[in-house]
């Protein structure tokens, strides 16, 4: 017998004596808030990440003042064209750029899919806007650029905005904060091997 | 100390030498205490706003509702991962999953594979198997990592070298690093910042050259064919996204039904781990993605006793666990032995229910001695975010580890006294005479048997004379002026 029909075999056996799944209760919601925007702001803060607030007039000086002077940055295609950004030190990111060339780029600028707010949580779906996984892992400064209308309240609303892109197989990655360890007395230290800096630029939305 | 937890002793005697280090004792005691502050602000700060016991009661829902459909949401899950392109295995144990993994890396002709952190893959003793197989495994998680230089165990779930204060780290890293790839700068100083930057500098090389990424999962959703997995560094994001093959070993247990089912999960997981609002990194892929990421990706669905612990009715709500370490960073036990003495890869309250679950009982002393290892004072229920009902089970264990030692040639001591007490207990004449020896019987306990309950507990006095005594003398109680008679 396959391993597979073993272990099937086994499950169902040690699941005679159920007769019915009892369907699980609704997950709670968190109360509202008057000023999403502002809570995630706050909240992104707390993990330390530099947070600034700017309109879509003011990115692109938004998103030059975010990246260290002389720095070289990676961009995404989706983005490409699109910030304003110009110089020998942008780099539009073809899909061929290895790991190692990757690490030797300081910084990168992308866009983004949610933003949570009660959490301080970016979400990337890895669209042509926010680009494939490694660029917005290997340099050390990430940039992202979050529209006030992405900021959604909790993660419900988060989960239920993103379900699109998981049925159509894309990757997510979730970030809070820069990469973190409490691995050392359960202290807590930014900056191990994900971006040591996080530059999270909300972009205010026109009317508001 | 070497890297397996095989042949550990029973947790009695292993808990009677941790106790006696200090400095595990003060590191122990400085770390829960801090994780339990840090969570326990978050709990009050969720019940600000929500409802932290309605967040449990979904959270243990979904876990549940999946488990109790386990057959439906495995052939699912197998069917979205094949959909997405990934390549589904089935592993019965410990061994075929080894297997499984080595013969996936050796058809690479790799040497060396990176590994996220995962409890699972040491629960099957991955790297000791891809040793054997040529094959080093890079632990990449910081705790992790200071384990495997120091030829260490795991210690706790969500921080595996809790035992090592920074100094030991320092240590650790200037005496191993070198041996195994780019040494530690001299200037090491004990800051956690600086120690952290030096296994940054460390394993960087390996990320950007390995070609085969090994992980586990925290969740495996069967609508959507997707795994996840909940880290903090970033190491995680590097062996998920830079190497050409991913392997995921994944227990059978982890699967939950829907998309939506990871929103509780999710909530209750970094704020009972890491007493975070969120984890700085979650990671989640469905199987190949074209132009992003490793073009093969292998899942390994395991049981190794995972089947064995769903049959049994009051015990396989520990296949809830989604492996936060609150319970044991709650528990006044685990606070003072530490991991080791649990002689598993899970330590802890949960690990004293898991472990003879998997295993099975009456097989080895080490494994029965887990359900004892507890006050049962009920902190770790509390404290789990899925409600498994830890001390509850510990008392079923108990009875099944009696049970499972009923035909042994030497009994166990409980084993004897409540046949003793049955024999006594079932007859009022019986009970009377034996009534009379109360004194003698406790004086003899004291000074034969009872030594090791004695040790920390009193055993009461004998009264002067038994109820039904004294009953007998004063007529109920109506007549107290007959003298007592003496025995």
């Amino acid at each position: 017998m396959s391993a597979r029909d073993e272990i099937l075999g086994r499950v169902r056996a040690a699941l005679a004596d159920v007769t019915e799944v009892p369907a699980a209760p609704a997950a709670p919601r968190r109360s509202p808030v008057a000023d999403v925007v502002g809570l995630f702001e706050e909240r992104v803060a707390d993990y330390r990440a530099v947070v600034v607030r700017t309109t879509a007039g003011g990115l692109p000086a938004a998103l030059r003042d975010a990246l260290p002077a002389g720095a070289s940055a990676v961009i995404p295609p989706g983005l490409a064209g699109t910030l304003g950004l110009s110089g020998t030190g942008f780099v539009v990111d073809d899909g061929e750029l290895s790991a190692a060339q990757l690490d030797q780029v300081d910084a990168v600028i992308t866009a983004s899919a949610v933003g949570i707010a009660e959490t301080g949580t970016i979400v990337l779906d890895h669209a042509p806007d926010q680009g494939r996984r490694a660029i917005t892992l290997v340099p050390d400064t990430h940039v992202c650029i979050v529209r006030a209308d992405q900021i959604v309240l909790d993660v419900p609303d988060a989960t239920a905005l993103l379900r699109a892109a998981v049925l159509a197989g894309r990757p997510l990655t979730w970030i809070s904060g820069p990469s973190a360890t409490s691995d050392i007395e359960l202290s807590r230290v930014e900056g191990v091997h994900g971006p040591r800096n996080l530059v999270v630029v909300i972009v205010e939305s026109p009317q508001g | 100390m070497s890297g397996t937890f095989v042949g550990m002793p029973k947790f009695p005697v292993a808990a009677r030498a941790a106790l006696e280090d200090t400095q595990l004792r003060h590191n122990l005691a400085h770390a829960t205490s801090t994780i339990r502050g840090k969570r326990a602000r978050l709990v009050d700060e969720v019940n600000e706003v929500s409802s932290w016991e309605d967040l449990r009661l979904a959270g243990a829902g979904v876990k549940e509702a999946a488990l109790l459909s386990l057959e439906t949401q495995l052939l699912r899950l197998e069917e979205t991962l094949t959909a997405n392109g990934a390549i589904v295995h089935w592993a019965r144990d410990a061994e075929e999953a080894c297997r499984i993994v080595a013969t996936v890396a050796t058809s690479h002709q790799v040497d060396e594979v990176v590994k996220v952190k995962s409890m699972v893959t040491q629960e099957i003793g991955l790297n000791e198997a891809l040793a054997a197989a040529g094959i080093a495994a890079w632990e990449t998680d910081l705790a992790e990592l200071i384990v495997q230089l120091g030829d260490d165990l795991p210690s706790h779930i969500l921080v595996p070298a809790i035992h090592r204060n920074r100094a030991e780290v320092r240590e650790i890293f200037l005496r191993a690093m070198k041996t195994v790839g780019r040494p530690a700068p001299e200037d090491l100083t004990d800051e956690p910042a600086v120690l952290a930057a030096a296994a940054r500098e460390h394993l960087r090389e390996k990320f950007l050259r390995a070609r085969v990424g090994v992980s586990g999962a925290n969740f495996a959703v069967a609508e959507t064919g997707t795994l996840v997995v909940v880290e903090s560094e970033g190491n995680g994001r590097m062996c998920l996204t830079l190497p050409e093959v991913l392997i995921s070993v994944v227990g059978i247990e982890k699967v939950v039904s829907t998309w939506d089912d990871l929103d509780p999960l999710l909530r209750l997981l970094p704020r009972s781990s890491t007493g975070e609002r969120m984890n700085p990194y979650t990671s989640t892929w469905s199987g190949v993605t074209p132009g992003d990421g490793p073009q093969e990706v292998h899942v390994v669905l395991l049981d190794n006793g995972r089947t064995r612990a769903l049959a049994d009715q009051v015990g396989r709500q520990a296949l809830r666990c989604i492996r936060c370490s609150a319970c044991l960073n709650v528990c006044p036990v685990y606070e003072r032995t530490g991991g080791h003495a649990y002689g598993s890869v899970y330590p802890g309250p949960i690990g004293a229910i898991l472990n003879p679950l998997l295993k099975g009982f009456g097989v080895d002393e080490q494994t029965d001695s887990l359900p004892y290892a507890s006050s049962l004072c009920g902190a770790c229920f509390e404290a789990c975010p899925v409600r498994i009902d830890i001390p509850s089970v510990l008392v079923d264990q108990r009875a099944k580890v009696v049970d499972a030692h009923r035909d042994s040639r030497v009994p166990k001591v409980e084993q004897l006294a409540f046949k003793g007490a049955a024999v006594a207990l079932s007859d009022a004449r019986r009970l009377g005479f034996g009534e009379r020896f109360t004194k003698v019987g406790l004086g003899v306990a004291r000074r034969l048997g009872a030594a090791a309950w004695t040790s920390a507990r009193d055993l009461p006095p004998a009264p002067a004379e038994s109820f039904r005594a004294w009953w007998k003398r004063t007529d109920g109680g109506r007549d107290e002026s007959t003298k007592e008679s003496g025995r």
